[in-house]
This record gives C-alpha cells, sequence and structure tokens, in this order.
C-alpha cells in the first residue's frame, strides 16, 4: 500500500519505527510521503518522536525497523555526508574557529569544487540571506539572527534538495522570530526545495508550512494543511495541542444527519458535529474554538442549543477581548471577541447565554 | 558622558565631586577587603614560593666560602682571605705569584686555622679544582709553623700550590659573586687564563642531561597526548554516569601515594616482574632473554606516562565536554566523512585543551624527580635528580642553584615560545 505512492514521494517513511533500548519505541509505525518542493511541518511536544524522525532521515540515527526512501532510493544503509540533505540545527552549529566565508567553504571543499567556483557560490548564497558583507567575520561576532541566516545559507549553499531543519528559531526573540519565519518560507518557496521542519511552536508551525504533521506518543496524530489542522482536528490531542481550545465532556445520546447530540456532563444538551464518536453512549470531549463562541442572541441560528454561563474575567489584551466564563461546571471556557467598536465587554458577575453552531462543535474522542 | 568629556570638563557626582574620586571611594571598602582575603596566600606564596626562588637564585651567583666564614652557633660573620683577595686586586691576572702572595696567603690559612675553617675554603676551591680540599686543610694545619720564604715554605708542603689553575681558581673564589657555577652547569669551566673553555669530555654531563631531560618530556608528553586523547573524547560523550565512574578510574591515580605507584611499576616492570615472567612463560621471550625495562629510559619514560597521564585527560575532558556533538553532525551533514569532520571541525577545537594539558604534562615531567631516582638507573635519571644530587650529597648548592636557574630559565623561554606559537589565551585548564 505504501509502496505505490513511493512513486512520486520525494520523502517517504515507510513503516519506521525506531528504539533507542530495545524497550520502548520513541517513533511507532511511521508513515509519511512528502511530495517535491514541499514545507512539511513536524509539529509535537518533546520527546514525542519528531526530532529522532529528522535525525533518521538525515542519518544520524538508524530506524530499528522500516524504509526511509529519498527520491525513490533507499537510504537507511547510506551515511549522512553521503546523503546530500543540508541541515540546519537549533543552536546553528556555526564552526567557531572559522570565519563566515570558511564555514560556507566547508561543504564545498568536502565536494571538491575548485575556489572560482567556491567563491561564486559563497557570495550567493551569502547574498540570498542579505549577509554578504560579514564573510571575513566569526560566529561569535554575529547576533542571534545573524547567525541564523549565516547557518541557513550554509545549508543551502551546496544546492540540496531537501533541507532539515531542527527548531532552528528557537533561540530567537519573538519579533526576531517572526522575521524570520517570514524569510524562510519565501526561501524554501522561492528556491523550490523540499523543507522538513521540526518545531515545537504551532504559530510557527501554521504560519510556515505546507502540511503540519502533529507528533504525539511516537505516531503522527494528524497530517494536513494549517486550516484544516485548526479548524478540523481529529482527536482530542490535536484540538488541545493547537491553538486554544475549550473542552466539554459529555455521553453522545443520539447521531441522526451527522449531527451528534451530546449530554453534558451537568445536564445539558448540545449538537456537536460527529467526529471520532459512532455510536450513543459513547463518552466525548466536544472542542470548540474560543474565537466562534457566540453570546449575541441575534446572531445565532434559530433553535441552536444555548448554555448558561457566567462571565468569570475580562481580559483586555488590544486586538481582541479575552472573556472567561464558567460553562457546565468548566471555569476555563474563554470566549475571544475582535475589538471592534460594537463590541460589548462584559463584567465580570453577568449571566450569559452562550451558543455556536453545531459544525464548529467537534465531538472528539474522550 | 561623552558630551562632558568632549568639552574638557571634568566628570562630577551631583554635589560636585570628581566622579573618579567618588568611585574609588565607594568602592575603596570592596577593594580593601578583597585585598585582605587574598592577603593570607599572598603572604604565603611571598614566603614559601618567592623568597625561596629569590635566595636560590642568589645563590647561583653567590658563595661566600672563599670570603666569609659564619660562625654556625654565633652567628658571628668573619671574612676570611683577605690577604690574598688585596694581592689580586693589586695584581692583574697573569701576574706570577710571588713571594708576597704566598705571604699574604701564608696569614690566611693563619686565619682560617683559627677560625676552624680551612674546609669551608677548600671545599669552595674544590668545587672548580678537585683534590685542592685537602691542600688547604693540610696547610693551614701546619700556617703556624710557616717561615719566610713562604712561597718556598708553601711549595714545600705541596707542589701543587704553585699551579696557575690554582691561582686562577683562588682568584675567582675571591669574590662571593661569580658566574662560574654556571658555566660549570653548562658543561664549561674558565682555565688559568679565565678563558671560557669546555671541560674534559669524560665529564660533561649536565648539557647531555638537559639535552635527555628535554627529550624525554617531550616523548613523555606525545605519550600522554596519543593515551588520553582518545580516553577524554570517550568521557565526554558518554552519558554523565557512566563518565563519571570512568573518571573515577583516570583519577584513581591521584588517590594512591605516587611512591606506591612507582614501586608498584617496579614491581612489574623488573626482570624477575610480572610483565617479564607473563612474557617467558606464555613463550614469547626465552628466560635468558627477559627484558631490560626498568632502571633504564624505558622505565622512566612508562612510569612517568601512566602517571602523568591525568593531568593530560583532564584538560582535554574539559575542552571536549562542551563542544556540542551537533558541529560534528553539522560537518557530516555538509557532506563529510567522519574523518574529515574529526580532522578539520572538532580537532581544532580541542586545541586549547591540547596546549593545556601538554604545557602542564612537560613541565611537570622536566622537573620530575622521585620517579626516574626509583626506576631510572643510572640511564634514565633527569636533570632533577642531579639537582637533589648537588643538594643533598655533594653539598654543592650553588653549582644545584644554576642547574635549577638554568631549568627554569628554559621553562620560560619555552613557554614564551608557545605563547607565541599558540597563543596563552588559547589555553583552557577547566
Amino acid at each position: 500500500m505504501a509502496n505505490s505512492a513511493s512513486s512520486d514521494a520525494f520523502v517517504e517513511f515507510d513503516r519506521v519505527q525506531k528504539s533507542y533500548d530495545g524497550e520502548v519505541l520513541v517513533v511507532k509505525d511511521l508513515n509519511l510521503q512528502m511530495p517535491k518542493g514541499e514545507f512539511l511541518t513536524m509539529l509535537g511536544p518533546s520527546g514525542s518522536g519528531k526530532t529522532t524522525c529528522l535525525m533518521m532521515l538525515a542519518g544520524f540515527e538508524t530506524a530499528t525497523h522500516g524504509e526511509i526512501r529519498l527520491d525513490g532510493r533507499e537510504i537507511n544503509n547510506i551515511p549522512p555526508h553521503k546523503r546530500g540533505i543540508g541541515m540546519v540545527f537549533q543552536n546553528y552549529a556555526l564552526f567557531p574557529h572559522m570565519t563566515i566565508g570558511e564555514n560556507l567553504s566547508f561543504p564545498l571543499e568536502v565536494r571538491g569544487l575548485g575556489k572560482s567556483e567556491r567563491e561564486a557560490k559563497i557570495k550567493r548564497a551569502l547574498d540570498m540571506v542579505e549577509m554578504g558583507a560579514f564573510i571575513n567575520r566569526r560566529p561569535a561576532q554575529l547576533s542571534g539572527g545573524q547567525q541564523q541566516r549565516i547557518a541557513l545559507s550554509r545549508a543551502l549553499v551546496f544546492e540540496p534538495e531537501l533541507v532539515l531543519m531542527d527548531e532552528p528559531l528557537g533561540a530567537l526573540d519573538k519579533q526576531l522570530r517572526e522575521k524570520m519565519q517570514f524569510e524562510i518560507t519565501h526561501l524554501a518557496h522561492n528556491l523550490g526545495i523540499t523543507t522538513v521542519y521540526v518545531t515545537h511552536d504551532q504559530t510557527e508551525a501554521l504560519t510556515m508550512s505546507d502540511r503540519v504533521a502533529v507528533f504525539d506518543d511516537g505516531r503522527i496524530q494528524q497530517l494536513a494543511p494549517p486550516d484544516e489542522l485548526y479548524e478540523q482536528p481529529q482527536n482530542s490531542f490535536v484540538a488541545q495541542f493547537i491553538g486554544e481550545n475549550n473542552t466539554l465532556e459529555g455521553v453522545v445520546k443520539e447521531i441522526k444527519g451527522g449531527i451528534a447530540l451530546v449530554q453534558l456532563d451537568d445536564g445539558e444538551l448540545i449538537d456537536c458535529k460527529p467526529i471520532n464518536v459512532s455510536q450513543p453512549g459513547e463518552r466525548t470531549r466536544v472542542s470548540i474554538r474560543p474565537e466562534r463562541v457566540e453570546f449575541n442572541k441575534d446572531r445565532l441560528k434559530e433553535g441552536a442549543h444555548t448554555l448558561k454561563a457566567e462571565v468569570l474575567e475580562f481580559i483586555y489584551m488590544g486586538d481582541i477581548f479575552r472573556t472567561r466564563l464558567r460553562v457546565a461546571g468548566n471555569d476555563e471556557f474563554v470566549v475571544k471577541t475582535r475589538n471592534a467598536p460594537d463590541q460589548v465587554r462584559l463584567k465580570p458577575g453577568t449571566q450569559i447565554e452562550i451558543g455556536w453552531l453545531p459544525e464548529d462543535c467537534r465531538a472528539l474522542d474522550a | 558622558m561623552t558630551d562632558s568629556t568632549a568639552n574638557g570638563e571634568m566628570l562630577t557626582t551631583a554635589d560636585g565631586r570628581p566622579l573618579k574620586a567618588a568611585l574609588a571611594k565607594a568602592e575603596a571598602h570592596a577593594k580593601r577587603r578583597a585585598f585582605l582575603l587574598v592577603l593570607p596566600l599572598l603572604a604565603f606564596i611571598l614566603i614559601t614560593f618567592v623568597a625561596p626562588i629569590g635566595q636560590m637564585l642568589f645563590k647561583s651567583v653567590n658563595n661566600e666560602g672563599f670570603t666569609v666564614h659564619e660562625d654556625l652557633g654565633t652567628g658571628v660573620r668573619t671574612p676570611i682571605m683577605t690577604n690574598i683577595a688585596a694581592w689580586f686586586d693589586e695584581n692583574p691576572l697573569g701576574t706570577d705569584p710571588g713571594e708576597d702572595a704566598y705571604e699574604a696567603l701564608a696569614k690566611d690559612l693563619v686565619v682560617l686555622r683559627e677560625l676552624k675553617a680551612p674546609g669551608q675554603a677548600g671545599t669552595r676551591i674544590n668545587y672548580e679544582l678537585s683534590g685542592s680540599r685537602s691542600m688547604f686543610t693540610k696547610a693551614a694545619r701546619k700556617a703556624k709553623k710557616l717561615k719566610p720564604p713562604y712561597k718556598e715554605a708553601i711549595l714545600d708542603l705541596d707542589e701543587d700550590w704553585g699551579s696557575p689553575k690554582l691561582w686562577q681558581v683562588m682568584r675567582g673564589a675571591s669574590s662571593s659573586f661569580t658566574s662560574n657555577f654556571y658555566l660549570a652547569a653548562a658543561d664549561r669551566q674558565r682555565d688559568e687564563n679565565a678563558k671560557v673553555v669546555m671541560v674534559n669530555e669524560n665529564r660533561q654531563v649536565y648539557v647531555k642531561l638537559f639535552m635527555r631531560t628535554l627529550n624525554l618530556s617531550l616523548l613523555i608528553t606525545f605519550l600522554t597526548f596519543v593515551l588520553a586523547y582518545p580516553i577524554a573524547h570517550l568521557l565526554a560523550t558518554l552519558p554523565l554516569r557512566h563518565s563519571n565512574l570512568l573518571m573515577i578510574l583516570v583519577l584513581l591515580p591521584f588517590w594512591t601515594s605516587l611512591l606506591v605507584r612507582t614501586t608498584s611499576w617496579m614491581v612489574l616492570l623488573q626482570s624477575q616482574g610480572v610483565v617479564n615472567d607473563a612474557l617467558v612463560a606464555s613463550g614469547i621471550l626465552g628466560d635468558e632473554n627477559r627484558l631490560q625495562m626498568m632502571y633504564n629510559r624505558t622505565g622512566t619514560v612508562i612510569a612517568m606516562t601512566h602517571i602523568l597521564l591525568p593531568f593530560m585527560v583532564l584538560p582535554l575532558y574539559s575542552v571536549m565536554r562542551p563542544i556540542n556533538p551537533s558541529y560534528v553532525r553539522a560537518a557530516r551533514s555538509l557532506g563529510a566523512t567522519s574523518w574529515t569532520a574529526f580532522r578539520r571541525i572538532y580537532f581544532p577545537q580541542t586545541v586549547p585543551g591540547i596546549g593545556a594539558g601538554a604545557l602542564l604534562v612537560f613541565i611537570l615531567s622536566v622537573g620530575y624527580y622521585i620517579t626516574p631516582a626509583l626506576v631510572g638507573g643510572a640511564d634514565g635519571q633527569l636533570i632533577s635528580n642531579l639537582i637533589a644530587f648537588h643538594m643533598q650529597k655533594s653539598l654543592n648548592w650553588s653549582l644545584a642553584a644554576a642547574l635549577a636557574a638554568l631549568l627554569l630559565g628554559g621553562i620560560l623561554i619555552l613557554y614564551w615560545l608557545y605563547d607565541r606559537l599558540v597563543g596563552i589565551d588559547n589555553l583552557k585548564l577547566g
């Protein structure tokens, strides 16, 4: 089954498993196909196996079981230096005893390129990240963001078709990180390189990727484009991990016409879209995004189920308001509203009624 | 700040005092306290290190054996050999000692006899002209009975008193300050015309020994480096709990007495020892050609390499531990084979540790004493064994001091060279 897809996949993990000690599987049955030119992000909490997958692809770890293919060729037994994969490390790993120029020259020297050819490529790679003026500096003389740029251009200077990035922006401050996210995506798309990006930062994953693979417990929990991942999480882990999420717990009463009727633990009934539930009586965790909750009755559909809620806290965040409510015994129920001229600012202690569209409310696994 | 200095005004505090003075006052207390904290160490170093070394350096150019007698009981210092010194002052080098010279010598011998000091003066001359100590003791015993003409009387006692070499040595010794001990330490001496010449070939020992010390130290440094590098790398890359256990094994020798370690090498290496027995028993060696691994250079090198190994491992470990494994990984991902990655990325980053370890081991081995003394035999002796010999046996402290000073100077030169070539900033001890 997996083999049939391998013809058009550039990078392919086929039933890959990895164990370090022979007792615990860090990666359990990983299957993944990437077309050429895709920007794929492996997202997950630490210990979820995402970095191990990247290291297996780079050749620094061997797969305990399964095959990893690059451009149709099995690469399990190819040493890292023959794989021709560019890599950007979390701490940049710029060689401290070499200048920037020497750092970039290194991959070209070991490939036996001539001096003039090397210089041309180094210049092009540095210009690409607008760092041409720094060719004679040492890594320690550069700021974090500049080092990051150099690490990127060093990984690209020998023109690899696949680039791996292991949390490359982890050490940067927020503003610089956002700028670099933008630059990296542009560069990757302009050069048409295939990129595997590992991060635990979900914003980074959502803003940069063509597709995101959410890892947990050694498995891919969901592999989807960012919008699909955010709006249609396939299980409660993904719903919780990506973005902010409100959870209500209950039991499925009935499923009819694509709508599940769920009785919450305090007895109230709501309509949901069934995702991971199939029959009445199952326990479920219902997930609603904070910005999809509505408390203005005029905007709700006729006959929509509503819940009573008490306002606990109102937080002014500038562009949005964040209101914490008590809903069905849950004190952490959050509603986000845009700071618009006609927007109501709820006062703590107010009793309100909230509702939502059934398709925004997803009944997931318990 | 730049504004006010540009105007040429002195910076002041809010109440108008100069800023520099205010800063000095504010920090005076902290500085005083810091100074008091280091004061005990400073005093300790001055008393136990700077003063003895200064005294040693002074001794190497100053010997009062032929100029001053100090009574050990009372501490009274009496100048001796004053008459002969006066004669040397009046008559330049090359003057044949006449009757006046012998008269001065006879008077001085009487003084020596009264002070019971002929041995001391004789010993001083004996350093440079062996066999002359007994001449002094014998002549002093009969000094009172000497009658003019003194020249004949003294030459009657021993005709060696007429030797121009002896007179040249006495001329040199009549001043407390002399460079002769440095000359001796470099296998050189002054002939009767005070020209610097090499000593007889069969008595040239010190230069040879300096060279041997240098060569063996370099060899030991190299061996410790070859042995320590892989161990340090292993220690640095293993998980901490394993590496701590191994580190204990590396440090274990430190917890055992140096003497015990050296003696255990004797047990292992001697011709009836464990290593030879094992080789004979396994049939590799015949019983008649047991290896001579001790009381020669081999023994010194083996035992010292073992003893100094931790001094190489520790600095190497301390630079290797913080080297992030991602450097080598990055090099590999950029297309380097593991050998290239090691040679061009890993190794250069460990150079400061190699420098520190090599310098440490080299300096320690250049001055090593106990191990070569025990396992070195005649062939494996180092310069410090000879220094000890002159301190303890021959009691020629000035020569010992000159040898030690040359050793110190040599090390300082090497240290300076190292600084020029590698740069002392690149040193990392831990």
